[in-house]
C-alpha cells in the first residue's frame, strides 16, 4: 500500500500515542481523581469541601475525555490490546467503571440539596471514584508488567485464565499504591496553585508531602522488583516490524531482568526513571518551601517519568502473557491494519492540537483561586 | 461458546445501552433548545430569556451528566464482554470511536464547563458560542457513533484477511459515508430533538395549568412547539429515508417488521395490524392497506418487496458458499500461499460470515448436515412479532409527534395558551417520545439478529470468553447503580421543576391570575 509512511513507523507513532493519551489522562484527569480521594479529609466543613470541588469543578469533565478517549484509541489503533486486556480484567473493569460513574453524578448532584447527610453521601461517593480507579489502574499495570494470564486460539480468540483476586499481588498492589500516591501528590500540588491560602490549602501540602515521599519510596521499590524480581520478556524468535498483526507469529520466553535490557542497550532512557524520582523529589522540595508552581511542574514530571518508565521498560511488549509467553501482544504483532493507522494518525494530528488550544483557553477563562467568598457568592457553583 | 455467557452479555448490552439512550437523546436536543433560546437572549437582551436558558440548563446538566456517566460503560463493554468482536472488526469499528472522543466528546466536555460557570467570566456572545459548542460535540458525538453503529448494519468498505482473522478497511470514505449511517444519524438526532421538545412543552404546560411562572412557560413552550414541529416532521420523513435504505442491505430486517413471510405480486401491501406466528410462519387476522409498502419500500409500482421464506432461501445458498469460505480460511492458516485456497477465498470470501452461522450446530461447517444449514438459515429471521409490533408503536408515536406539535404550533401562534385539554394532553405525551426512541434501538439491534456485524459476524461468536458468575455479577452491579442513580435523578428533575425558574428570585413576570379567567397574555 502506498502510504506516506510504512508500517513499523507508525506502529511506533501509535505506541507513542498512546502513551501520550495515558500521560494526558494521568496529567489532568490525574488531579481529578486525587483531588476526589482527598475531598473527605482537606475539607472538614462543607464551604470547605465545596471550595475543593469547584478547584476542578468546571474542567473535570475535559479531562475525563482523555480516559474515555484512551478506551476509544486503544480500541482503534491496538484491537488486540482492546481486547484482551479489558475482557481478562473484566471484574476489574466493573469496579472501575462502577466508581468513575459516580464522579459526573457525585460532582453535579451534591449541591443539588442542602441537606448534610446528603452531601456527606456523595463526598464519599466522590472519594470512592477518585481513589478506586486509581488503584486499580496501578494493580492492572502490575500485572501487566509480571505478565497477564491469557491464551489465543488458533483463531486469534482471547481465553483468561486469572481470577478477579488473583490480581493482587504483593508487587500489584505496590504498583497500585504507587498510582494512588502519584495521583494524590499531583493532586495536593493541583489544589495548592489553584485554591486561596488558609486551612484546606494548609492540609493539602500535608497530603502532598506524603504522598511525594510514599512516590519515592514505592517507586523505588517497583524499579528493584522490576530489576530484580525475576519478571521479564523476551522475543526469541525473528522480529517483523512490517508484518501481518498476528501474535502467534512471535515467540517470546519469560526471562528475569529482561525488563532493563532496554535501558542496557539505550543508556539515554534512563531519563524516564530518572525524571519519575526528580519529579517527586521536585514536587516534594516546592511542597515543603510553598513555590508552588514548581512543586505541580514536579508532579507533573513525576507522573510522565513514571507511565514512560512502564512503557520503555517493557518495549516491545504491551501485553505479555504469563501462561503462553508466544501469545503476547508487541508492538509489532497486534496493531490495527496500516491504513487504519494512518488514518488515524491523520485524524490525531489534525485535532489534537485543536483540543489542546480550546482546552487552554477554556482554562484561561476559568482560571484563579478559588476562594471561600466565591463558594458563597457564586450561584453557579457546585 | 457458552449460550448463557452469549445471552447474559447481550442482556448487559441492551440494559445498558437502552439505559444510556434514556439521557443522550434529552442532550442532543436540549443543547440545541439552549442555543436557541440563548441566541433570543443575545439578540433581545432581555432577562427573562437568560432565565430561561438557565433554568432549562439546569435540567440539562442533571440529564447530562447521567449520559456522561453511562457513556463510560458503553465506551469499554465492546472490550469488556464483546472481546471477540472487538479483535474482529475493531480495525474499521474502532476509528469511530476513537474519533468521536477527539473531535467530539472532548469539545462538548470541556464547553460544557465553561457553560454552567462561565455566565460571569464570558461576553454574552462568548456564553453563546460555548453552548454552541456543546450542542456541536453532542451532535458530532451522535454522528460519530451511528457511523460506527451503520457500519454494523451494513459493513461497506473491509474485507475479511486471513493473516489476521479479522475484518480489515480497504475503502474508509465508504464506512464514512455509508448511507445506513447518514440516514441512522438523521433520524436519531431528530428523534432526541422530538425528546428534548416534548419534555419543555409538557412542563410548560404543566406550569401554565397550574398558573405558575406564566411569562416563562409561554415562551418556552414557543420555542418547543416550533423546533418539535419540524423535528418531528425530520424524524418520520427520515425515518422513511432509512426504511427505503433497508431495502438495499437489510431486506430481512424490512420483512420482519411488516411479518412479510412470502414474496408478494409488486407493489406489496404494506400489513397494518396483525398477529405474526413464528410458529405457522404466517400473519393472522391481518389487516392489509394495497401497494402502500411497496411504494415505500422501492419507490416504484413494479418491484417486489423480498419474503422472508425467500431470503431464507437466499441465506441458505450463502451458507453453502461460506462452508467453501471457511474451508479456504483453515487451509490459508496453515499455509497462507496455498493457491487453491486463495483462489476459492477470493470466490467465495464474502460468505465467511454465513458459513460461521454454521458453528452454533457443528464445530467445523464442512462437515454440517442439510438439516443444520437449514436451521442456520431460518437463524437468519429475527423475532417476527417483536419486530412487528415494536415498528407500529414505534411509528404511531411518531405520527402522535406530529399531530401534538402541529397544534401546539398553531395554539401557539394563536396564542392561544389557556387551552387545558391540550395543555393536559402535553404533559401526558412526555414519555412517549422515550418509549418510541427505545424502541427504535430493539428495531435496529434486534432487527438485525443473528448478526452482530450483518452478514459477516454472527453475535454469538463475538462475546467474550467469561462465566456466567462475572456475567452475574456485572449484571447486579449495574442494576443496582443505575437503579439508584435513575432515582435520584428522577427525583432532582421532579425537585428542580417544583422550585421552578425563579427559584430564591421574585418572578418578575407574574402570572395575572388563575389562567382560564383571564384572556391569553401576550408573551
Amino acid at each position: 500500500m502506498d502510504l506516506a509512511y510504512d508500517y513499523a513507523t507508525l506502529r511506533l507513532i501509535w505506541w507513542g500515542l498512546m502513551g501520550v493519551l495515558l500521560i494526558g489522562f494521568a496529567l489532568t484527569d490525574g488531579w481529578d481523581l486525587g483531588v476526589a480521594a482527598m475531598l473527605p479529609f482537606v475539607g472538614k466543613t462543607d464551604v470547605e469541601r465545596r471550595m475543593v470541588i469547584n478547584a476542578i469543578g468546571p474542567t473535570w469533565e475535559g479531562n475525563q475525555v482523555w480516559f474515555i478517549l484512551g478506551g476509544g484509541a486503544i480500541f482503534a489503533a491496538w484491537p488486540f490490546v482492546y481486547a484482551v486486556s479489558f475482557s481478562g480484567f473484566y471484574l476489574a473493569m466493573f469496579v472501575v467503571l462502577a466508581s468513575l460513574i459516580l464522579r459526573p453524578v457525585g460532582f453535579k448532584y451534591r449541591s443539588k440539596k442542602p441537606d448534610p447527610a446528603w452531601r456527606t453521601r456523595w463526598d464519599w461517593a466522590l472519594f470512592i471514584g477518585g481513589f478506586v480507579p486509581s488503584l486499580v489502574f496501578g494493580v492492572a499495570v502490575g500485572n501487566v508488567l509480571q505478565g497477564v494470564p491469557f491464551r489465543l486460539d488458533g483463531n486469534l480468540r482471547a481465553f483468561y485464565e486469572g481470577s478477579f483476586f488473583g490480581l493482587f499481588t504483593p508487587f500489584s498492589l505496590l504498583c497500585g499504591l504507587l498510582s494512588v500516591a502519584m495521583v494524590v501528590l499531583h493532586g495536593a500540588a493541583f489544589l495548592s496553585v489553584r485554591i486561596e491560602r488558609g486551612p484546606v490549602h494548609d492540609r493539602a501540602r500535608r497530603f502532598g508531602t506524603w504522598a511525594a515521599l510514599a512516590s519515592l519510596v514505592l517507586f523505588a521499590l517497583g524499579w528493584a522488583y522490576v530489576a530484580w524480581g525475576g519478571i521479564g520478556f523476551r522475543i526469541t524468535g525473528a522480529i517483523d516490524p512490517v508484518g501481518a498483526s498476528n501474535p502467534l507469529r512471535t515467540t517470546s520466553v519469560r526471562e528475569a531482568g529482561a525488563w532493563l535490557a532496554n535501558y542496557r542497550a539505550y543508556p539515554w532512557m534512563m531519563i524516564a526513571p530518572a525524571l519519575g524520582f526528580l519529579g517527586a523529589a521536585l514536587a516534594l522540595l516546592g511542597i515543603r518551601a510553598k513555590w508552588e508552581v514548581p512543586a505541580f511542574a514536579g508532579s507533573a514530571l513525576s507522573a510522565f517519568g513514571i507511565i514512560a518508565t512502564v512503557g520503555l521498560s517493557m518495549f516491545p511488549y504491551i501485553l505479555p502473557s504469563s501462561v503462553d509467553a508466544n501469545s503476547s501482544l508487541t508492538v509489532w504483532n497486534a496493531s490495527s491494519s496500516q491504513r487504519t493507522l494512518f488514518i488515524m494518525v491523520v485524524v490525531t494530528v489534525i485535532f489534537l492540537p485543536l483540543v489542546l488550544a480550546y482546552t487552554a483557553w477554556v482554562y484561561k477563562v476559568l482560571w484563579g483561586r478559588v476562594t471561600t467568598e466565591d463558594v458563597g457568592r457564586n450561584p453557579h457553583f457546585y | 461458546m457458552d449460550p448463557g455467557v452469549v445471552d447474559l452479555s447481550r442482556l448487559q448490552f441492551a440494559l445498558t445501552a437502552l439505559y444510556h439512550f434514556l439521557f443522550v437523546p434529552l442532550t442532543l436536543g436540549l443543547s440545541f433548545l439552549l442555543v436557541i433560546m440563548e441566541s433570543i437572549y443575545v439578540m433581545t437582551g432581555r432577562p427573562i430569556w437568560r432565565t430561561i436558558t438557565q433554568f432549562w440548563g439546569v435540567i440539562f446538566g442533571i440529564n447530562f451528566v447521567l449520559g456522561v456517566a453511562t457513556g463510560l460503560t458503553m465506551e469499554f463493554q465492546f472490550g469488556t464482554n464483546w472481546s471477540y468482536f472487538s479483535h474482529y472488526v475493531g480495525d474499521i469499528f474502532g476509528a469511530p470511536l476513537a474519533i468521536e472522543g477527539l473531535m467530539a466528546f472532548f469539545l462538548e466536555a470541556t464547553f460544557v464547563g465553561l457553560m454552567f460557570f462561565g455566565w460571569e467570566r464570558l461576553s454574552k456572545l462568548g456564553h453563546l458560542f460555548a453552548t454552541f459548542m456543546v450542542a456541536l460535540g453532542t451532535n458530532l458525538s451522535a454522528l460519530w457513533i451511528l457511523i460506527a453503529n451503520g457500519w454494523m448494519q451494513n459493513p461497506v468498505g473491509a474485507v475479511f484477511n486471513p493473516e489476521t482473522m479479522r475484518m480489515e478497511v480497504n475503502d474508509f470514505a465508504a464506512v464514512l459515508f455509508n448511507p445506513i449511517a447518514q440516514a441512522k444519524f438523521v433520524h436519531t438526532v431528530s428523534a432526541g430533538y422530538v425528546i428534548a421538545s416534548v419534555l419543555v412543552l409538557g412542563i410548560s404546560a404543566l406550569y401554565l395549568l397550574r398558573g405558575q411562572w406564566v411569562g416563562f412557560a409561554r415562551r418556552s413552550m414557543t420555542v418547543a412547539a416550533a423546533f418539535g414541529l419540524a423535528s418531528s416532521l425530520s424524524v418520520v420523513v427520515l425515518g422513511d429515508e432509512s426504511g427505503y435504505a433497508l431495502t438495499d442491505n437489510q431486506k430481512m430486517k424490512l420483512a420482519a417488521i411488516e411479518a412479510a413471510w412470502h414474496t408478494e405480486a409488486a407493489p406489496a401491501g404494506l400489513t397494518l395490524f396483525g398477529l405474526p406466528n413464528s410458529t405457522t410462519r404466517e400473519t393472522e387476522y391481518a389487516v392489509n392497506i394495497p401497494w402502500v409498502l411497496g411504494v415505500i419500500a422501492t419507490r416504484s409500482l413494479d418491484k417486489e418487496v423480498t419474503g422472508m421464506s425467500e431470503l431464507v432461501l437466499l441465506a441458505q445458498e450463502r451458507i453453502e458458499s461460506g462452508r467453501e469460505a471457511f474451508g479456504a480460511v483453515e487451509a490459508l492458516k496453515a499455509n497462507p500461499n496455498d493457491p487453491a485456497a486463495r483462489e476459492a477465498f477470493a470466490r467465495h470470501g464474502r460468505d465467511l460470515g454465513y458459513g460461521l452461522l454454521l458453528t452454533r450446530y457443528v464445530a467445523d461447517p464442512r462437515n454440517a448436515t442439510p438439516e443444520q444449514i437449514q436451521r442456520a438459515a431460518w437463524d437468519t429471521v429475527p423475532n417476527v412479532p417483536l419486530m412487528f409490533w415494536s415498528f407500529r408503536i414505534m411509528a404511531s408515536i411518531g405520527f402522535a409527534m406530529i399531530a401534538l406539535f402541529s397544534t401546539a404550533f398553531l395554539l401557539c401562534s394563536l396564542r392561544k395558551f389557556d387551552q387545558r385539554w391540550f395543555l393536559r394532553l402535553a404533559v401526558i405525551a412526555i414519555p412517549l417520545p422515550w418509549i418510541a426512541t427505545e424502541l427504535g434501538w430493539v428495531i435496529a439491534e434486534m432487527g438485525r439478529q443473528p448478526w452482530a456485524i450483518e452478514g459477516v459476524l454472527p453475535t454469538f461468536l463475538g462475546a467474550s470468553s467469561l462465566s456466567r458468575t462475572e456475567l452475574w455479577l456485572t449484571l447486579a452491579g449495574f442494576t443496582l447503580v443505575y437503579g439508584v442513580l435513575a432515582v435520584i435523578e428522577v427525583g432532582l428533575i421532579v425537585r428542580t421543576v417544583k422550585k421552578g425558574p425563579f427559584a430564591g428570585h421574585e418572578d418578575p413576570n407574574p402570572a395575572p391570575g388563575a389562567l382560564p379567567a383571564t384572556p391569553a397574555m401576550v408573551g
